[in-house]
């Protein structure tokens, strides 16, 4: 659905089914340089199954409007705008890599607005590979084709996604080249690279937080994972074996079973 | 050897021409994994792509496997040619292309699989074929659809969820006096009924259910009765009358009872027109584990529709289980119709409603440890599915009432286990769907 | 971020080795090197959760098999990683794939534009078959690349064309004509099926959706029937609002808009979720296995394929008894340049040529040959050949084989992997035959 925050016209998933106010609302904050596409295979069954769902794009980012972010506390604010805007009072929040920063840094400013934290992929800093940095900041499509490459683990290199006949590396790509990838991913590196407030913002979160880790993550490995956990007072954490950064993707099913298990309890909606 | 026996236990094994393979003498049929046919001469290709003579010439049109099992269901279901395709969906496709083109009708009874629904509510319509939808309670519903654009009626033997049987003859007869065929999806009623001898002019199978039987492959046909006189009317069946301009301006209807010296227009058609242009085929390799499995069909039957009466037994007399729905359980005219058009058993399907509703539904599907929860029917192993949450999710709620679709109702495809271990199997998990969480009081 | 990496070139998998690994992950099939075929119909649901989040496109997995099957999921994906594409899905045959493709993007009342040099069964399918249920065409010849342009009307949906045209071997120009389709908003639809991957990817030079009869050179064996379509998952289905079955909510499954939910995936969850659900032209399992054996050797084999059609053109021009040869490696060949650009890896192995004593000669060169097999096939790993003027297009009079591109002189060459020697050495027997034709018995 579309709808205003700030003036500009933003786009965000619903998951398939209409937006109801009455239910419990759960907001998923993509990486960087994509769009809400990559949550297709969480959205939808939190959407069916009792939650109100926005999946956002990012101003500048997929079919928003508005200009790419350039600090990860402006992406903060505008998530609690996000909220204000479409009349909450609060919400559940998911992020995936750029994602978890930008979500942990919003839990820290407004804890009274966010219910339970999910991260996916997250890191307390996420500093830039300078030669990655500079290739995006360059408008280089080669920036798109390494961040696929390093996102993904061994195992996500040879595809077998769970939706028959699609091929996520290439998918995820597509997406990264979907618009000037300057003003998208040039922007998001650099808002990443310059954010330092990560650990400190963790220390206040008080809320029942998931951190979902991957094995073969190269840009937010374990380590750096649970560096950021054990900060955050009772916060759960699941590794997942076999898997890199792009977890949403590569191991679509096994995402969605534990962050199932873990708004379902913790943030539980009265609806079916 | 010829059939001329009715009996489908020999159709099964001996139907069609097949005896023996002529170059090795190979009883087993063989499996001709290829793609294409060598041709002796020129002469000889010039004549297979000018339809002067018939032959192989390429797999997406026709496989000497796929040939055997062709004329086998041909024989079992009494008509005169078949044409296997890629699966039973694709059956549906071609028989409703092989007479209608955008600006036409066709009238089919609402009591359909889900399929097939979407195929002709959405997806014909975007083809410019529209689908009229008539209640078969009343025959005569198909007439008062008719204009003169209507190319075919369509309807199931057996149909979920209500299992009403089909009113063959009677629909038949009003579309004859139209020029109209009734084209029959037999699915369910292999071996026990056979459409053709009641009037249908064309029966289709999705050779995936009874007629294979193992759950492992993916088929369909069409069976071409040749009862009916595609050129009586050329007005109402168009495609077969006037010139198609890809075989040089044949007329189907015409040209080929020439050519064959029988009466199979339809069945040539799907052939040479729509496997050529639409593709579909079905692989050599599906056709031959269909050949076996057809082996045991008429078997199978017998003992999968006296494993459903000793259920529908059980099931009347559970407490847990509000309603049974079996061919014969229904009243009146619609009784009638399953003691008429089905012989030698009453079919597989069973439908069942819990009471307790959606809930009960779950609870049950997910206490069965016998019966398998998948979206299939007519498996050897006995299947159980809950339509509202599953097969039928993707219509509205109107499509889903009008299909007959209540939250409590599961069906059930019975298998050939022994009876009494399906029957404990149903036993434990009525049980089961009526137990209730125990919850904190709040 | 945190690697460390100096280089900048990143290191996905190259062609060789995906053709090879692609799609499948031993780890999740009990360790199993080669791909299982599962010869299954059907697929047992966790609980009844499971299975209304399959049925509502929730989450990913396999259902019955007339939609999804895991081993044609990894030939899918093969294909898709090899095309570098999106997304892919695999069908019964090559014209399936072809139907599919026009029923996800068209409806009665639509339009295409259509290259007139295609395979003749192609040809039936836009000329007659598809007008029959309202999809009218304009077929435009391959080298007018304006013509393409021109022939663009309102409800026009698409351009679809063979890069190498059959059996002309004209070449359209890709990037221009794929330039063309995006200006009007609408994509590029190319049959890369004698090119393959390895030839061409036709998604580097702006097509949009790639189809291929995978029964030809990808599965190379000739045993089995199989096609499949390809995203390139760039096209933009919501920039205009030509495709309201892409872009508005969808009746059949909840108001789902295909195009916002999967994005460059959109064009196969929806010919998969609609077209293959009710036309049903689905692959089996055992045939997508064979073409993935094919597919493990597909580049040692083009390679052959093409330095034996190479070296086979050399033959036939120097051969006194050959009026004309039609290949794009020939230097005068009108697409010469063109082809050297598309086609870096080589021009391909089909050869058109003709034979001096046109239908006559013609017809006794094909009956004597021994070793190249007469069928109506292209792409076998055997080599083929075959006379139009005396077989396939036998009822055609001369203006309607010009307007097919044919003559009764040619001879179509599929040329195979065999020893270069042993098919140049049967040439020359039927070369032999076609001086005395009447000498020679037929049969």
């Amino acid at each position: 659905m579309k709808f205003k925050v700030n003036n500009e016209e933003v786009y965000a998933s619903t998951g398939g089914r209409p937006f109801d106010k009455n239910k419990p609302l759960i907001i998923f904050v993509h990486g960087s340089g994509l769009t809400h596409m990559t949550w297709v295979l969480q959205t939808r069954y939190f959407a069916f199954h009792g939650y109100s769902v926005l999946a956002l794009d990012m101003p500048g980012h997929g079919l928003s409007g508005g200009k790419s972010l350039k600090s990860i506390e402006d992406m903060a604010d505008w998530i609690k705008a996000v909220i204000d805007a479409v009349d909450y009072k609060e919400a559940s929040l998911v992020g995936h890599s750029q994602g978890c920063l930008v979500t942990i840094e919003c839990t820290s400013r407004y804890p009274d607005k966010i219910k339970t934290l999910s991260l996916m992929g997250g890191a307390g800093a996420i500093p830039m590979n300078p030669e990655l940095l500079s290739l995006a900041e360059n408008n280089d499509p080669k920036a798109v084709d390494l961040m696929m490459d390093w996102a993904h683990g061994p195992a996500g290199h040879f595809g077998g996604h769970p939706v028959p006949g699609l091929y996520h590396i290439n998918t995820g790509g597509m997406l990264a080249k979907s618009r000037t990838i300057k003003d998208t991913l040039g922007v998001d590196f650099r808002a990443c690279d310059n954010y330092k407030n990560g650990f400190e913002a963790a220390k206040k979160i008080k809320i029942p937080t998931l951190s979902i880790l991957a094995t073969d993550d190269k840009m937010c490995p374990v380590k750096e994972g649970k560096k950021l956990a054990d900060l955050i007072e009772g916060s759960k954490v699941d590794i997942i074996d076999n898997c890199g950064h792009m977890m949403l993707l590569e191991e679509a099913d096994r995402v969605l079973k534990v962050l199932k298990k873990f708004i379902t309890t913790n943030y539980p909606s009265k609806f079916k | 050897m010829s059939t001329k026996k009715n009996n489908p236990e020999t159709i099964a094994l001996h139907g069609g021409d097949y005896r023996s393979d002529p170059t090795t003498t190979s009883v087993a049929v063989p499996l001709y994994r290829t793609t294409s046919y060598q041709f002796n001469n020129t002469d000889h290709a010039a004549n297979l792509f000018a339809l002067k003579e018939f032959g192989n010439i390429y797999t997406r049109i026709m496989n000497p496997t796929n040939d055997v099992l062709e004329k086998r269901v041909a024989a079992l279901e009494g008509g005169l040619a078949s044409v296997t395709v890629g699966s039973g969906q694709a059956a549906s496709t071609f028989a409703i292309m092989n007479v209608c083109q955008s600006g036409d009708n066709f009238i089919s009874s609402t009591d359909l699989y889900g399929g097939t629904v979407n195929l002709f509510t959405h997806t014909l319509k975007k083809l410019g074929i529209e689908c009229r939808y008539a209640d078969p309670a009343d025959p005569k519903n198909f007439e008062k659809l008719i204009d003169e654009k209507t190319r075919c009626f369509y309807a199931e033997t057996l149909p979920n969820p209500y299992l009403r049987v089909f009113p063959i003859k009677e629909v038949s007869d009003i579309g004859r006096k139209h020029n109209i065929p009734l084209i029959m999806d037999n699915t369910a009623a292999p071996v026990i009924c056979k459409p053709i001898e009641h009037g249908a002019a064309v029966v289709v199978h999705s050779l995936t259910k009874f007629i294979g039987g193992h759950g492992t492959v993916i088929g369909g046909c069409l069976v071409d009765g040749g009862n009916f006189d595609w050129t009586a009317d050329p007005k109402r069946q168009p495609l077969f009358n006037e010139p198609d301009m890809s075989y040089g301006g044949a007329k189907w209807g015409e040209v080929v009872p020439q050519l064959t010296g029988a009466n199979v227009s339809f069945a040539v058609r799907a052939r040479v027109v729509l496997l050529r242009d639409l593709g579909a085929p079905l692989a050599p390799d599906n056709a031959w584990g269909i050949i076996q499995g057809l082996e045991t069909a008429p078997l199978r039957m017998k003992q999968h529709c006296s494993n459903a009466d000793k259920v529908v037994d059980f099931l009347k007399k559970h407490k847990n289980v509000a309603r049974v729905i079996y061919p014969t359980l229904h009243k009146g005219e619609i009784a009638a119709r399953s003691k008429k058009y089905l012989k030698g058993g009453n079919g597989a399907l069973v439908g069942i409603e819990l009471k307790g509703g959606v809930e009960a539904g779950k609870k049950f599907i997910e206490a069965l440890k016998m019966f398998y929860h998948v979206a299939n029917i007519g498996d050897a192993r006995s299947l159980a599915i809950h339509p509202a949450t599953t097969t039928h999710s993707q219509l509205t709620e109107e499509e889903l009432l009008a299909a007959g679709v209540t939250p409590g109702y599961v069906r059930l495809s019975i298998g050939i286990e022994h009876p009494d271990d399906i029957i404990a199997d149903l036993d434990q998990a009525l049980t089961e769907s009526s137990k209730t969480k125990l919850k904190a009081v709040s | 971020m945190s690697d460390k990496k100096k280089t900048t070139n990143p290191n996905t998998y190259k062609f060789d080795t995906l053709s090879l690994h692609a799609g499948y992950q031993p780890h999740k099939n009990a360790g199993s090197r080669q791909v299982p075929i599962y010869q299954t119909t059907s697929y047992l649901f966790d609980d009844v959760d499971h299975a209304a989040a399959l049925f509502n496109l929730e989450r990913g997995g396999h259902i019955y098999s007339r939609i999804s099957n895991p081993t044609v999921g990894v030939l899918e994906e093969r294909v898709a990683s090899l095309e570098g594409g999106t997304a892919a899905l695999a069908t019964s045959s090559g014209m399936s794939a072809i139907f599919l493709t026009v029923m996800t993007l068209c409806e009665a009342g639509d339009h295409l534009v259509v290259s007139s040099q295609l395979y003749g069964g192609t040809v039936n399918l836009f000329r007659l078959t598809l007008p029959k249920f309202g999809i009218k065409c304009t077929f435009v010849k391959p080298r007018d690349t304006e013509g393409f342009k021109k022939a663009i009307q309102k409800n026009t949906k698409g351009i679809f064309g063979e890069l190498v045209g059959n059996p002309g071997n004209e070449i359209m120009n890709m990037p221009e004509i794929a330039k063309i389709a995006h200006d009007a908003g609408i994509p590029l639809m190319v049959d890369a099926t004698y090119q393959t991957p390895y030839l061409c990817k036709p998604f580097e030079h702006g097509a949009d959706i790639v189809i291929h009869s995978l029964t030809k050179w990808m599965a190379g064996h000739g045993s089995s029937m199989a096609g499949i379509l390809v995203e390139g998952g760039k096209f933009d289905w919501m920039q205009n609002d030509k495709f309201p079955t892409m872009t508005k909510p969808y009746e059949g499954y909840h108001g789902l808009s295909f195009a916002e939910e999967f994005g460059p995936t959109a064009f196969t969850m929806k010919a998969r979720a609609e077209g293959m659900r009710d036309f049903g032209p689905c692959l089996s399992p055992q045939n997508a296995w064979n073409v993935l054996q094919g597919i493990e050797t597909l580049s040692v084999r083009m390679k052959k394929h093409c330095s034996n059609a190479e070296e086979m053109v050399k033959y036939l021009l120097d051969h006194k008894s050959v009026a004309w040869v039609s290949h794009p490696s020939v230097p005068d060949h009108p697409d010469h340049e063109l082809a050297k650009k598309l086609l870096p890896n080589g021009r391909g192995s089909m050869i058109a040529f003709g034979i001096k004593g046109g239908k006559d000669a013609g017809v006794a060169f094909i009956n004597n040959v021994k070793l190249a097999s007469h069928l109506a096939n292209v792409g076998d790993t055997r080599t083929l050949v075959i006379h139009p003027a005396s077989g396939t297009h036998s009822q055609m009079d001369e203006a309607t084989l010009k307007f097919a591109g044919l003559s009764h002189d040619m001879i179509r060459l599929s040329v195979g992997i065999e020893d270069i020697n042993d098919i140049k050495n049967d040439f020359e027997i039927g070369f032999r035959a076609a001086i005395k034709p009447r000498l020679v018995s037929n049969q």
